[in-house]
């Protein structure tokens, strides 16, 4: 029976302020948060291809309580099991640790045949602890990938296409493999009321570093400081003229003083 | 104890964000007290080593195997991870291009190295190595440091200069083995089919978007497109006929707003914003986008902003350096006749 795992986590919402209070930390007001955008798509894949090869789905977030919100919109959807690591003192935005604890929690479910990762993660911005965990493991990895032609898990084989910076490429693996996905690959579904009632009352058991029998990496990074971005000194200037072929001969010259064409 | 950096080559070229890369290795490297060394892997080795030299590597390791003449990850990751086990570089450094991304990423899991990715800004403080990085898309930024005794970095393409080639330069190169390439990779290609037309919007000085104002494109959809689908074939149309021909003028690439994206007027790989592609080029003309917090995340570290825009309260002007109010389909043509009588 085919096991899909997918991971997530709460993200503020896309359409969120976000900035350094006065304290250095970084902070999102009152606004609610959502699943990381790019784990929507990994989410609808993870329900698609676990109930395709008649098996189980299982969504993984690692850090705080925070990440029960996305873990709830996943079970909303419809993944069938969740579950959240959480470990005092280890800083999960060091990808080396997460992908430690990542690579844990995958070795104690022990019949995982495939790992579906949405993009990249918008807090952390980056995509380099999907790659890390395919490495701990020692599990192919398939990256960028936009279409499944075929996930086979009676033969343990999968069949994508990925989009590449020069073109597309066709690419096969033999299963347990890591894959990650990009916008575009299906139409993530919206949770339904009974989803989201069933969800609601989930009970997300959380695990420990111990409980997976591992002993964490240190971390090799350090976030030093958060910063707002600097502002943009802006003045904008409206072009005049008496019809659009006049403010484009303008626009032209101020775009040749400003050395940009 | 050298400063490595991979330049990365497509179909035996170089790209230039490599040698930005190699670049933003020598602050490193000066911080350090040390020198840069170029990877060469895979075909024309020769040549793209001698530019390596030009643009500041003082050693070139090149690494010429056949095996390596098209990139994969396992390949590459297998090799680099052990150069890095023999010969402990401070840093390893890469533009951060999407095959970079995996393969810095996987070679610092092996050697259970830090990585900061992505960085805009570098700079070294008491012999450790201190990135800056756009998080929560953009929206704030963060300094990473590295604590391991090998670093790696990936730089954001346009985020630090060209350096200037010197004429003449001998650097050292040494060629390895590849012994380490596994026998049998893990991931078999099957086939690969290039895309017509490159989109490179990470690479454009220069970028021309299209956001959901391209639907009120005034030339008409063939009667039996109605509804969505006239919008859609509108806005198609508009990209085509109106959008391209001004970048084609410009040599820019073409970009576009979620919105747009959304709607099906373009295909994914030109969005631009929060789930697309973060772009930073000398200009950026945004036509018929009304420039969303999340569209703003994508494109707010152009150099030059114009809006082009009906809405002359949309969002997108308080960004921008110049704009123009009027419809993109009126205003569009005439900046390309513009820039053809300017420019010839």
């Amino acid at each position: 029976m085919a096991h899909v795992l997918t991971f997530t986590r709460s993200t503020p919402d896309t359409a969120a302020k976000v900035w350094v209070d006065d304290q250095g930390a970084v902070t999102w007001g009152d606004v609610a948060t959502v699943v990381n955008p790019w784990d929507e798509y990994s989410l609808e894949e993870t329900i698609v291809q676990a109930s395709n090869g008649g098996g189980a789905s299982t969504v993984v977030a690692i850090g705080s309580a925070l990440h029960n919100d996305a873990l709830k919109h996943s079970l909303a959807m419809g993944i069938k099991n969740a579950l959240r690591l959480e470990e005092a003192g280890a800083d999960c935005n060091d990808s080396l640790v997460w992908s430690a604890l990542a690579a844990g929690a995958v070795r104690k479910l022990g019949d995982v045949d495939l790992i579906i990762f949405g993009k990249e993660s918008v807090d952390v911005g980056t995509d380099q602890h999907t790659y890390q965990l395919a490495r701990r493991l020692g599990w192919t990895m398939l990256s960028y990938v936009s279409r499944i032609i075929e996930a086979d898990f009676a033969e343990g084989k999968i069949q994508v296409e990925r989009m590449l910076e020069q073109g597309v490429q066709t690419v096969s693996a033999d299963l347990p493999a890591v894959i990650s996905v990009m916008k575009g690959i299906n139409e993530p579904r919206y949770p339904n009321f009974l989803g989201i009632r069933k969800a609601a009352k989930a009970q997300i058991p959380v695990w420990s570093a111990a409980d997976i029998g591992l002993d964490l990496p240190k971390a090799a990074t350090t976030a030093l400081r958060f910063m707002n971005p600097p502002a943009r000194a802006v003045n904008t200037e409206i072009i005049a003229g008496a019809d659009f072929k006049e403010k484009a001969v303008t626009l032209v010259e101020r775009l040749l003083e400003e050395k940009v064409l | 104890m050298s400063v490595f950096v991979w330049i990365e080559t497509v179909a035996g070229a170089a790209l230039s964000s490599s040698w930005e890369a190699l670049g933003a290795a020598q602050i490193i490297a000066d911080g350090l007290k040390s020198n840069t060394t170029a990877l060469v892997f895979g075909e024309n080795c020769d040549e793209i080593a001698a530019d390596a030299g030009r643009y500041g590597a003082r050693q070139v390791i090149v690494c010429p195997d056949e095996r390596l003449h098209d990139y994969r990850l396992e390949s590459y990751a297998a090799l680099l991870s052990q150069l890095v086990e023999e010969r402990a570089p401070k840093a390893v450094v890469a533009a951060a291009t999407s095959q970079a991304r995996e393969l810095m990423a996987s070679a610092a899991a092996d050697s259970e190295s830090g990585l900061i990715s992505d960085v805009i800004d570098l700079r070294v403080e008491d012999g450790s190595i201190v990135g800056t990085r756009p998080a929560y898309a953009g929206k704030v930024l963060m300094e990473m440091a590295a604590n391991t005794s090998t670093s790696f970095v990936t730089v954001r393409g346009r985020a630090f200069p060209l350096p200037t080639p010197a004429a003449d330069s001998k650097p050292e190169i040494e060629a390895v083995g590849a012994d380490a390439i596994p026998s049998e990779l893990g991931a078999r290609v099957d086939g690969f089919v290039m895309e017509t037309g490159p989109v490179n919007l990470a690479d454009a000085a220069i970028i021309v978007s299209g956001g959901r104002g391209m639907a009120n494109n005034p030339c008409a959809a063939p009667s039996d497109v109605r509804g969505d689908e006239a919008n859609i074939w509108k806005a198609k149309h508009g990209f085509a006929n109106t959008l391209r021909p001004l970048a084609d003028a410009l040599g820019a690439a073409i970009g576009a707003s979620r919105a747009a994206v959304d709607a099906g007027y373009i295909p994914y790989e030109h969005q631009v914003g929060q789930t697309g592609k973060v772009v930073n080029p000398d200009l950026y003309i945004a036509c018929g986008i009304s420039g969303a917090i999340q569209h703003q995340a994508g494109m707010r570290g152009s150099k030059i902003i114009v809006a082009i825009n009906k809405d002359a309260q949309a969002p997108i002007f308080k960004l921008s350096r110049y704009g123009i109010v009027g419809d993109l389909y009126e205003v569009v043509p005439a900046l390309r006749e513009a820039l053809e009588e300017k420019l010839g």
